[in-house]
């Protein structure tokens, strides 16, 4: 029976448990629901629940346990003679694994029939061709030995099959059996359901846990697998980025550092005195006219996704520059020779952080008290002395933060810099040259046909856990400005 | 004022009093108004400046955009000459199958050569092949598909509306021009002097072109047929996965943390999670899914299911966050309320606060989504670009977990070719892009002016 169809059966018992357990309540209660501790829903949501949950549960372990286990089974049907390596194993495995379904399809279309498909013999039915009629194609012809396997598979997968059909509907009439005999008028059943649902909410809120812990399992465990391949020191403190996938690649991270840093800090001379003046002017000067105009149409610049930007930085802003700066261009300095640059990222990149800071700013500007401004307007002081004088100083812990924050949203930044700054890894000062950052060589080293076990690929992870540490850091470190500031004035 | 009391002072101690009075302002004063002017123009400055960026990227979205939306295009009658296409006259479907795109050429050669006569305009080539270049390679597919789904049309004339080749188009959008040509070995001078006698003659037009918002991904070489229904369908299977998981888990996760959680280790470890998580930079998650998903569960390759899951991790911190928010602002009275009338803590939650709480909660789902909808970068990891997405999925089952691609990754799959042609697609799919994030956050600021309620 498939798995579908169980769990279709399942849901239908636990549908019935509703019914049955509802019904059962009502009945111990004499038909008064006043007489019952819940009312008359949890006991069916109760005696549902206990159907569910094994049945769910059981059925979900069974689907991932069946294949490992039997894999495991089947590969020792496999001479040792026939593969070198435990990525020669595989790719045999997967040929078993092909072959078992395939013979599968053929039984089920009626190209071959249940004996016909147990009987075959590699050598004198043309397996490969009766299997490409149904639709299964294969590589190559099947072996003696595969066909063994794929046989013992089939085998032991309809007994797993069975087996978890069995067990699985079992566990499902037992819960429901005794949910349904333990249902009475006096049972606390809102209390058992309630400490499901609070399990499932907590769950829930586990996933966040559980995410971060996917990311950085899943970073280290390459990155070590990637320092096994490749120094660790050549890795960080190497001057020279240049993969080939042939081999004898230098794979040194201080130029994409490099870029990055450099990307970033131009973004940010953008985005800082930009966003902050903004911020300051909007929250001290504008009337509210003004201000409910301008501070939504700044924060569309933030609602527009990367990829609008990255297409501006390298169709649009890339060529203004060059027309400007490039060879025979506006100023004649010719200083720029293509329009992928660091200029040319960054400032895009300015652009697009300038919403953020502005309004980080803004919250932080407005949470400065009153008070401080009535006293200095109360000394005399102008309106741009206050500001300058009093509020920035009282704000600038929570500014750095915000300064912080938009760092770490530049580093992390992708589509940008994948489309406006360039692929080649160099370091130099010249700001109208091509350079690369971290996120666009994790882009460049993981897309494509790379073989996932060279250091080559692995390098991507290497780069994206620096990146983690560093936006962790820096994000850790704003936020605990920001709150320590906070703090002051509530 | 300052000044004032200076003033005064200086003229209570003698009879030098200054020349000026309180009512012209002194150096001081001047320099201190002057600066107060100049910070204050600092700051129009620094908004003007953002306001202009902002016109600016909007301006070069439409203007290089808007003619992707039309397309030029070729109306040509072909005779779908029995000789060719159908040699043993019998109307078997295999044998006209067999017909591959190549024997339809000589149709369309025919055809335009027939057009340029019917029309007066003398060709300036010698061989009546070398016009084909003016219509795109599109054209014989086009012709073919036809005759298989209806054979009975073999041996009359039809009337077809053909796209002319990319080249041809970008002429007449004024994208290539005269001395470009002259480095391009596709298309000459003359065939720019035929296109416009047929421009003249109405044969080649200028159409709305809904094969872009609708069709699907051409080859490098033909731009001009190049659309992005078949990524708008991945995007939105994608967003399918977003809502289911992402909506019942954050709300799931909010309640948890906003009116359950006991104040332990556990619940700090779990918030600071989340903060964390909202700001990881987005390429991370794409390597998380690439690991986890890929990798480790052997999910498909390309699948929208799989971008679905990278971007539902992506979205949770935003949604959990603005759901909290919601759920804080249901006023505690609520609460006791259904307390003191016997609910339980959680049939207060479910039946009082969560019901309350819902508008905000849909505004945070919206506007998740739609950052969820723009995302590039994790897409790029789990290969949802690189190849032509040109198969409209079959089904739910195969909308899910065929290889597919999404709207932004198609996006950055054109900005990455190296024909120009595509740089318009690539401005043109922004424009859809953006199309469906403004109707989204328009939705969320009409749900919120609608139904938030002021406690």
């Amino acid at each position: 029976m498939s798995a579908t169809l169980t769990l279709l059966i399942i849901l239908a018992l636990g549908a019935l448990g509703y019914l049955a357990g509802r019904a059962r309540a009502m009945s111990s209660a004499g038909g008064d629901g006043r007489k019952l501790h819940s009312l008359p829903g949890y006991y069916g949501y109760n005696a549902m629940l206990s159907a569910l949950i094994p049945g769910l549960a059981l059925l979900a372990l069974w689907l991932i346990a069946q294949p490992v286990f039997i894999e495991n089974r089947v590969e020792t049907l496999i001479p040792e003679t026939a593969y070198e390596d435990a990525g020669g194993l595989s790719l045999i495995m997967s040929d078993v694994r092909r072959v078992a379904e395939g013979l599968d399809v053929a039984v089920e279309s009626g190209a071959l029939s249940p004996e016909e498909a147990r009987d075959l013999e590699a050598g004198t039915d043309d397996l490969r061709a009766r299997l490409g009629d149904v639709g299964v194609a294969l590589g190559s012809d099947v072996s003696a030995e595969t066909l063994a396997a794929a046989q013992r598979y089939r085998a032991l997968d309809r007994i797993g099959d069975w087996a978890r059909t069995a067990i699985v509907l079992l566990a499902a009439i037992a819960g429901l059996g005794l949910a349904l005999q333990r249902t009475h008028r006096d049972l606390r059943a809102r209390n058992s359901v309630e400490r499901v649902i609070k399990g499932l909410l907590i769950t829930a809120a586990c996933i966040a846990i559980l995410t971060t812990l996917g990311i950085v399992l899943s970073l280290i465990f390459n990155t070590i697998e990637f320092f096994r391949l490749y120094p660790a020191a050549e890795f960080f403190f190497g001057t020279t980025w240049s993969p080939s996938f042939g081999g004898g690649s230098e794979l040194g991270i201080l130029p994409l550092f490099w870029g990055t840093f450099y990307i970033s800090l131009i973004a940010l001379l953008v985005a800082v005195p930009i966003g902050l003046m903004a911020a300051i002017y909007l929250s001290e000067y504008a009337t509210p006219r003004v201000r409910s105009f301008a501070k939504p149409m700044l924060e569309v610049l933030a609602g527009i996704p990367t990829i609008v930007y990255g297409l501006f930085a390298l169709l649009t802003v890339g060529p203004i520059l060059v027309a400007i700066f490039g060879d025979g261009g506006i100023l004649g300095v010719g200083w720029m020779r293509g329009g992928t640059a660091v200029m040319t990222a960054g400032l895009v990149m300015g652009i697009m952080l300038i919403p953020f800071v502005s309004s980080l700013s803004d919250d932080i500007i407005n949470s400065v008290p009153q008070a401080m401004r009535d006293g200095s307007y109360g000394l005399g002081a102008t309106k741009s002395e206050t500001i300058r004088q009093v509020i920035l100083p009282a704000a600038l812990p929570g500014i750095v933060g915000a300064i912080l924050l938009a760092a770490s949203r530049a580093i992390g930044e992708t589509m940008i810099v994948v489309l406006g700054a360039g692929a080649a890894a160099r370091l130099s000062l010249n700001p109208f040259e091509a350079m690369t950052t971290v996120t666009a060589k994790i882009v460049s080293q993981l897309t494509g046909d790379a073989d996932f076990a060279s250091p080559e690929a692995l390098v991507a992870f290497a780069l994206g856990m620096t990146l983690f540490v560093i936006t962790l850091c820096l994000n850790i470190f704003a936020l605990w400005i920001v709150r320590r500031y906070r703090e002051q004035y509530e | 004022m300052t000044d004032l009391t200076q003033d005064m002072g200086e003229g209570a101690s003698g009879p030098a009093r200054p020349a000026n009075s309180i009512f012209a302002q002194d150096a001081r004063t001047k320099r201190r108004n002057a600066a107060e002017r100049r910070f204050r123009m600092y700051g129009v400055i620094a908004l003007g400046i953002g306001l202009v960026f902002l016109v600016a990227l909007l301006f070069a979205i439409v203007r290089n955009g808007t003619p992707a939306f039309t397309q030029t295009f070729i109306h040509l009658p072909v005779e779908l000459s029995e000789a060719k296409l159908d040699k043993n006259g019998n109307r078997d479907i295999e044998q006209i199958k067999k017909v591959s795109t190549f024997g339809y050429k000589p149709l369309i050669e025919d055809a335009v050569a027939r057009a340029l006569e019917e029309n007066g305009i003398a060709s300036p080539f010698e061989d009546a092949g070398d016009l084909t270049d003016l219509i795109s390679s599109a054209a014989a597919a086009q012709i073919r598909d036809l005759v298989i789904a209806n054979p009975d049309m073999i041996g009359e004339t039809v009337e077809f509306r053909v796209l002319a080749a990319s080249r041809v188009d970008g002429y007449f959008k004024g994208r290539v021009t005269r001395e470009s040509l002259a480095r391009d070995k596709n298309l000459d001078a003359e065939h720019l002097d035929v296109a416009d006698a047929l421009k003249d003659a109405g044969v080649i037009e200028r159409e709305f072109n809904w094969d872009f918002i609708l069709g699907a991904d051409a080859s490098e070489s033909r731009p001009e047929q190049a659309g992005i229904g078949v990524a708008m369908l991945g995007s939105f299977f994608m967003m399918l996965v977003v809502l289911l998981l992402s909506l019942p888990i954050g709300v799931a996760a909010s309640i948890y943390l906003e009116e359950f959680a006991p104040q332990n280790k556990f619940t700090d470890l779990i918030e600071v999670n989340i903060s964390n998580l909202a700001a990881v930079p987005s390429i991370v998650f794409g390597i998380l899914g690439l690991a986890v998903f890929i990798q480790f569960a052997n999910l498909p390759q390309s699948a929208p299911l799989v971008g679905g899951l990278v971007l539902t991790l992506m979205t949770l911190p935003t949604i959990i966050i603005s759901t909290r928010a919601s759920l804080k602002a249901v006023p505690p009275s609520i609460r006791d309320a259904a307390l003191g009338v016997g609910a339980s803590k959680m049939q207060s939650v479910f039946h009082h606060v969560l019901p309350l709480a819902m508008p905000g909660i849909l505004t945070g789902t919206i506007i998740g989504l739609a950052q969820a909808l723009g995302e590039t970068a994790p897409l790029l990891l789990i290969g949802m670009v690189g190849y032509i997405a040109s198969n409209y999925p079959d089904g739910i089952a195969s909308g899910f977990l065929d290889p597919n691609s999404a709207m932004p990754a198609q996006i950055y799959e054109w900005a990455k070719r190296a024909d120009p042609a595509y740089y318009e697609r690539a401005w043109g799919g922004i424009i859809i892009l953006l199309v469906f994030l403004m109707t989204m956050n328009i939705i969320a600021i009409i749900l919120r002016r609608r139904f938030e309620r002021r406690w």
